[in-house]
């Protein structure tokens, strides 16, 4: 296998070699220290070799021309990564009881939890960032040209992941469980209602019975926080890899560049 | 000495050669231990899906008790005119399991449907047959008027405008000491003609009533 390149940091970061006479070949104590963060990194990767995937995620060719566009996809990711983690906070507060305790719940956390707001505020706010993004990411990757050969499966994977982005948008309006979250939820079922066939059934299965209650909001809140966020988590991790293993394309507009001896021949 | 990917070769391990073979043998013990490892596998897997799937969908095939809910004294409900009356859709949660229903006293002069004869008083939903926001009823209009996309029925619940594919859904009305109580809902066609209830959105003129049929879960 042949030697991966080292990473390319900046000449005036890296650290300068000891000089000899402040050292004298002793190992001072403040050695050690400087070096702990780097003994432990060793530690791990003689035990994992991670570092060979680490430089191979992290450290790839872009094609010349790669410009602002080309970061909707980091930005889709993280805006699911602020979903993640201020929802994990928000279900240390939320009761999906339908007789009254789940809107308890969202108003103790919106006007008496220290920072409650703003981490509710980022939660639900961060929906619709993190639906627009996923819709610019996928309009990039169009207009790009990036879902052609081989990267067809990716775009799969990305259609299959905007499916669950409205699952999970879906899903979590019903949770304040207030006039808006159960209207809303109403007519949503309804609308899956209307497939002929299934589609009563779906309704059925989604409210779990004939009416919206409590089964209804806990199933919701099971499929919002536990089913739902997994399918997400390892689909994106597919979608890396994909990415990490074709890499990414050149803008539409760049031209490819010729060979020299072709274009002295032109000339 | 014949390969295994010949397509000619024996399916007895005997006449392939295979060390250890048997008279009559013609699944290999590599092959015989890897698909019992499969299905060792599949049965541990199953042994937890299943349930779990059955457990997430039963809700489908469970039905609704039948009940009877009173609303109030005949005398409460003129026969031209609607009372809002609430009644409770789903026991157990308070508020939200709430619904409204309106009711007035029948009138022969109005009901002329053939269809529904026992019924003494009308009891109609307000759950617009669009997609199911609450309607209001407007007595200077005699109209009953969907906030949500626009429908509008009249006095019998019938669709006059708006996206609804059926008339309003009612419920089975009696009298029980001078009390009207409501029983279950149903849906009507466009004739008024009943039928098991359905969810709104769904039509039920045609072949509407084949496409979203009535479910054991709200079957009446």
């Amino acid at each position: 296998m042949p030697k991966l390149p080292a990473p390319p940091i900046p000449a005036p970061l890296k650290a300068p070699p000891p000089r000899p006479q402040e050292s004298n070949g002793a190992v001072r104590p403040v050695d050690h220290a400087a070096n702990a963060g780097t003994a432990v990194v060793d530690w791990v990767d003689e035990r994992t070799s991670l570092s060979g995937a680490a430089r191979w995620l992290m450290f790839r060719k872009v094609p010349k021309g790669t410009n602002w566009f080309y970061t909707l996809g980091s930005a889709t990711m993280f805006a699911f990564l602020n979903q993640a983690v201020t929802g994990v906070f928000l279900a240390m507060y939320y009761r999906p009881d339908a007789s009254g305790g789940a809107y308890e719940s969202i108003r103790y956390v919106t006007n008496e939890v220290f920072l409650g707001q703003f981490v509710r505020g980022m939660h639900k706010w961060g929906s619709t960032v993190m639906v627009v993004l996923v819709f610019l990411h996928m309009g990039r990757t169009f207009f790009f040209g990036a879902y052609k050969y081989p990267r067809e499966l990716n775009w799969v994977i990305g259609v299959v992941l905007l499916i669950l982005t409205m699952v999970m948008s879906f899903t979590g309006y019903l949770l304040p469980f207030d006039q808006r979250a159960f209207w809303a939820t109403q007519v949503g079922v309804n609308i899956n209602g209307t497939g002929p066939l299934i589609g009563p059934y779906l309704s059925d299965f989604l409210r779990g019975g004939s009416e919206i209650g409590a089964t209804t909001l806990s199933r919701f809140y099971a499929i919002h926080m536990l089913l739902v966020p997994g399918l997400i988590a390892a689909l994106i991790g597919a979608h890396l890899y994909l990415v990490a293993k074709l890499g990414t394309t050149a803008p539409p507009w760049s031209k490819a560049e010729k060979d020299p001896e072709l274009r002295e021949s032109e000339a | 000495m014949a390969s295994k990917h010949d397509k000619h070769a024996s399916k007895y391990t005997l006449d392939r050669n295979i060390p250890g073979a048997y008279e009559g043998e013609t699944v290999t013990r590599r092959r015989f231990m890897t698909g019992s490892a499969h299905a060792a596998g599949a049965v541990a897997a199953m042994s937890f899906t299943l349930p779990a799937l059955g457990f997430a969908i039963g809700p489908i095939f469970k039905s609704k008790p039948h009940v009877w809910e009173t609303v109030g004294p005949t005398e409460m409900f003129p026969d031209n005119n609607y009372i809002p009356t609430v009644i409770t859709l789903t026991p157990g949660i308070g508020e939200a399991g709430k619904g409204l229903v309106y009711v007035r006293q029948k009138n022969p002069a109005i009901d002329t449907d053939p269809y529904d004869k026992n019924t003494p008083y009308i009891a109609i939903t307000s759950r617009c047959a669009h997609l199911g926001c609450p309607v209001r009823w407007v007595p200077a209009a005699e109209r009953f008027i969907c906030p949500c996309h626009g429908g509008v029925y009249d006095l019998l619940g019938r669709r006059v405008a708006g996206p609804p594919p059926r008339p309003l859904d009612r419920f089975y009305t009696r009298v029980v000491d001078g009390m009207v109580q409501i029983g279950s809902r149903f849906s009507v066609n466009s004739e008024l003609r009943r039928f098991s209830p359905r969810d709104p959105g769904e039509p039920i003129d045609g072949l509407g009533q084949y496409a979203y049929p009535s479910r054991p879960s709200i079957r009446r």
